[in-house]
């Protein structure tokens, strides 16, 4: 056993501390030493995974295991404490980081891409923010390695260099900074002027605190502040984040980013507003508009892209605003739901990604138009699409269905017939713009690119990189397991609200 | 005032003499080698007894010098509370680290036969900023004010572009009509009171506080100290002489010059004037509150257009200087604390930024954005430098940009200004654009000339030095915080 060696506080820190050091090693590598690198790379995600999944049984006991890093502020550390939700999140950001890694090196490699080492470094940074974000002990940690994240995810949404991806950048680092500093920190430096504190506390810190149109006015700054969740209209930085490679897209989507988002508004609604205020004050009902809203809006923009990449970005703006609104519903168990569907959709997003990028390593394809009769060639790519679509749409036995069917039970419990409407709905819009893509690849006939085009050549493909085809079958496997054991999410799901 | 309580600590006389006696050393000795060689020694030597300073004055609450042994307000004295030994550590860690950098910068930079001369002049503007913050008489003050700005204006004029002649005569003019405003405002408070001791000024001056001869003088004060200050819209000397003075200059006086300013308005405002409650008598405050905004966010504008870097930083300077008044103006003990800390982490962020700035004119003799085209590929460790310091102008935590920034907002917040909190905060996201602008072309366009490497580690190590002295004060606050917090109290309170 791991803490045979290390004490339960140096494995948090060395938690966050490990992708850097690999980082670092990385960076020394170079180009040069690609191999090698590539190695470094992978075995430090192996460790990283092992180091957090250590973690989890303490927590289940339920051991809350805390470390001060530094006194940033007078009164206010940089603190590292383990909760369930974000051992949750860490679990999801480390375990998918070895998938992404393994797949990186088939893409990367397999497009021949520039700045890789640059690449792989600014990776470990932002996987380092994601577990600094996942076991962040107050808002100001969470704060930090938001920024953090934000910060060292600039460059791989750049990565190409061309003037497309310098414009996506900027819309990218734009509504993310503008939102996070404007929005956010004004919040919590609100929150901490009424209180005095910054710390995530059981049943809240606001509660007696704040009532009436301020505490909506305050609920309005967390959630508009938190960009990384992508509630409409400040989803824009996500398609236009599109410009990225496609592990990086698998980053934005499934592994890191936008996960950092929908946890925050969750760990911010439990643990700083809480929820019996909210109950009481009923200050929630616009984010339970809003993020109904955006899941309807969201599917339909998707419905109308035929760009792949676009169209499932569209679908992610969706599926974040599910778990946006499980927490708007206030049950205890559509908690446990939300926490569960950043598990379940991670799984299947990244399975989506990695398929597009498969798609595009082997056929040079990007619209959906184009993929007719594509399953003949890419088996393996394309069934993982399937399952990666129907937990998408939330059909057994893949890993969405749970966590929809917890979200709609605690809608119905609270009788929230709105919720219900919005479920039932965006299922149907998820079918739709979902279940074509499959039939296509599947039941139509191919057609060949006219000679003239330059990818023409391409047509004679098979399956994409082997490292890529492992990745996303595994992922695929993945959405699946997790419907037949959905212990450990689930377990820490309903710890995180205390049972039901 | 006067007492036996309080120990002559000649180490306050010291700090302020050797700089001064160095300068005309290296005038005789007239060797490029042997004045750098003195003056490095010089200001390590200040940077030590600014440290030890620094900690008799956390022990003892202040230090006190009386010169030739007459007893103030006879003699002229000189005195160090809390926030005058963090002004001048700021003075001190940037000396000691502008020296080392200046070497190869001022070889390539200065005719080789001036470069004994250019180390003669940063050692007597040295000397000038310790002396304005040490002094505890008014007039000292000026005597040390002109010291300092003739040897900075000296300093500007060395630049390589003819420009810098013109932009130091400008500086000349400006800064000439702002420190005989000072003095004017210093004469009549002599006439009404018949002191030139700021702590006897202090007391006297609710006797007299109500003549017109002291709100002349206090008119006559502001608008002098804010000409220095280079509070907006009196900052149109600083652009150019910013832009077109020698690396170095640049450097060490966007780091020290402006602060030490900020300072004499404080001193002014809190210590000479601080029995008045100036804020209560005076609508000083709307002024200078407004005059802070205009300057955070027309400065910052100013600074997104800008071609050449440099002078987009000394817009940036600009902007910071209303930061720092903001607090100022804000007349709580939170404000004015966040007003000095920022005095601490903004000189020790532009230092880092116009450090590497400084590197990349060494390597490519160039400073537009163009010219930096894919040099964060080609000097990666300078721009590594100029990254932390640009992400510490728009206040990312673990920056002690974020540390002002939290200080001030908290303050705002705290006497009910929310619609000051909310500026500030649009403000810095003024400062994303305008660095980011910068990063963009360094990391992401393909470089175009093939003959650029990094400069020399004499260079690089004091960069990074600074650099990691602003990082490590951004993650942990809390030094630096509290000391400012000691600093705003004890100037309430007054010595």
């Amino acid at each position: 056993m791991l803490f045979d060696y290390l004490s339960e506080a140096q494995a948090i820190q060395l938690a966050v501390i490990l992708p850097l050091i690999g980082g670092l090693l990385i960076a020394w590598m170079g180009e040069r030493n690609r191999n090698l690198r590539e190695t470094v790379s992978l075995t430090t995600a192996v460790l990283e995974f092992i180091l957090v999944a250590s973690l989890t049984g303490e927590v289940l006991d339920g051991a809350r295991p805390s470390v001060d890093l530094f006194e940033m502020l007078p009164g206010l550390a940089i603190t590292l404490t383990v909760e369930p939700l974000g051992q949750l999140f860490a679990l999801i950001a480390s375990g998918l980081w070895i998938v992404n890694t393994v797949y990186s090196i088939g893409y990367m490699r397999g497009n021949k891409e520039g700045n890789q080492t640059r690449f792989y470094v600014c990776f470990a940074i932002a996987i380092s923010a994601a577990v600094g974000i996942a076991y962040a002990g107050n808002l100001l940690t969470l704060f930090l390695f938001y920024e953090v994240m934000t910060i060292s995810t600039y460059p791989l949404v750049t990565h190409s260099g061309k003037d497309e991806a310098i414009r996506g950048g900027r819309t990218y680092l734009g509504i993310l900074m503008a939102t996070s500093i404007g929005f956010l920190l004004l919040a919590m430096l609100w929150t901490y002027n009424i209180t005095g504190t910054l710390d995530f506390v059981e049943g809240g810190i606001l509660a007696g605190q704040v009532q009436g149109p301020e505490l909506a006015i305050l609920m309005f700054l967390y959630m508009y502040g938190i960009g990384k969740a992508a509630l409409m209209p400040v989803h824009r930085w996500l398609p236009a984040a599109m410009v990225a490679p496609t592990p990086v897209s698998a980053l934005l989507h499934a592994v890191a980013v936008v996960k950092a988002g929908v946890f925050s508004v969750v760990k911010v609604v439990v643990y700083i507003f809480g929820l019996d205020l909210l109950t009481a004050e009923k200050s929630d009902d616009w984010l339970l508009f809003m993020a109904g809203f955006t899941i309807i809006a969201a599917s339909i923009i998707a419905l109308r892209q035929d760009n792949l990449k676009r169209r499932l970005a569209y679908s992610t703006v969706s599926q974040l605003s599910y778990v946006i609104l499980a927490t708007a519903i206030l049950a205890p168990i559509s908690m446990a739901g939300a926490a569960m569907h950043i598990a379940a959709h991670a799984f299947g997003k990244i399975t989506l990604f990695f398929a597009a990028g498969s798609i595009y390593t082997a056929a040079h394809k990007t619209e959906i138009s184009q993929l007719d009769g594509i399953g003949k060639r890419m088996p393996f790519t394309m069934i993982a699409f399937g399952i990666g679509a129907l937990s998408m749409i939330g059909i057994p036995p893949t890993a969405g269905f749970i966590s929809k069917w917890f979200i709609l039970s605690g809608a119905l419990e609270t009788g929230e017939a709105f919720a219900v409407l919005i479920i039932v709905a965006s299922t149907l819009l998820n079918a739709g713009y979902f279940l074509p893509i499959i039939y296509a690849a599947f039941f139509k006939e191919e057609k060949p690119r006219p000679a003239d085009d330059p990818y023409a050549k391409y047509d004679n493909h098979g399956e994409a990189p082997l490292a890529v085809v492992l990745a996303l079958s595994f992922t695929a496997l993945g959405t699946i397991v997790l419907f037949f054991y959905p212990d450990v999410p689930l377990a820490l799901g309903r710890a995180l609200v205390g049972g039901w | 005032m006067s007492g036996a309580e309080v120990m002559s600590d000649p180490w306050l006389l010291l700090l302020v003499v050797v700089p001064l006696l160095a300068a005309p050393v290296c005038v005789l000795l007239r060797s490029a080698g042997g004045a750098w060689s003195i003056a490095t020694a010089v200001s390590w030597a200040v940077l030590g007894i600014a440290i030890k300073l620094l900690m008799t004055v956390l022990e003892k609450g202040e230090v006190v010098y009386r010169i030739g042994g007459w007893d103030a307000p006879w003699g002229i004295e000189y005195r160090l509370d809390t926030v005058g030994a963090f002004v001048v550590l700021i003075v001190a860690i940037i000396g000691a680290l502008v020296l080392p950098y200046a070497k190869q910068s001022v070889l390539k930079e200065i005719r080789h036969d001036r470069i004994y001369l250019f180390y003669t002049m940063l050692l007597l503007c040295l000397s000038g900023l310790l002396g304005i913050t040490v002094t505890g008489d008014a007039f000292n003050l000026f005597v040390f004010l002109e010291i300092s700005s003739l040897s900075s204006y000296v300093l500007i004029s060395l630049g390589q572009d003819r420009r810098a002649l013109t932009a130091a005569f400008r500086y000349l003019i400006m800064g000439t009509i702002g420190a005989t405003f000072y003095i004017i405002g210093v004469g009549l408070m002599y006439q009404m009171t018949g002191t030139l001791n700021m702590a006897d000024l202090k007391t006297i001056m609710p006797a007299v506080a109500d003549t017109r001869t002291i709100m002349a003088a206090l008119a006559f004060l502001t608008v002098g100290i804010s000409l220095k200050l280079a509070l907006f819209p009196l900052h149109m000397w600083l652009p150019n002489a910013y832009t077109f003075a020698p690396s170095v200059v640049t450097v060490f006086l966007a780091a020290t010059a402006t602060k030490v300013s900020a300072y004499i308005l404080l001193r002014i405002m809190l210590t000479v004037f601080g029995e008045v409650h100036l804020f209560d008598v005076f609508p000083l405050q709307p002024v200078l509150i407004a005059m802070a905004l205009a300057a955070m966010f027309l400065a910052s504008l100013s600074a997104i257009w800008q071609q050449n870097i440099k002078r987009m930083l000394a817009y940036s300077s600009v902007a910071q200087i209303g930061y720092i008044v903001l607090g100022i103006a804000l007349t709580t003990e939170a404000g004015i604390a966040g007003g000095i800390v920022h005095m601490f982490n903004h000189a020790m962020m532009k230092g880092t930024a116009f450090m590497a700035i400084g590197a990349v004119v060494f390597a490519t003799g160039a400073v537009t954005l163009r010219d930096l085209e894919g040099i964060g590929k080609q000097m990666p460790i300078t721009m590594g430098a100029f990254v932390v310091a640009g992400l510490g102008l728009i206040g990312v935590p673990l920056t002690p940009g974020f540390i002002s920034k939290w200080q001030l907002i908290m303050a705002s917040l705290e006497v009910d200004m929310w619609p000051l909190a909310a500026l500030i905060l649009l403000s810095s996201l003024l400062a994303v654009i305008y660095v980011w602008r910068v990063f963009e072309v360094a990391y992401l366009r393909e470089p175009k000339r093939t003959d650029v490497s990094e400069v020399p580690m004499s260079m690089l190590v004091p960069t990074w030095s600074l650099a990691l002295i602003a990082v490590y004060f951004g993650a942990n606050g809390t030094f630096t915080l509290d000391l400012a917090v000691t600093s705003a109290r004890q100037l309430m309170e007054g010595f």
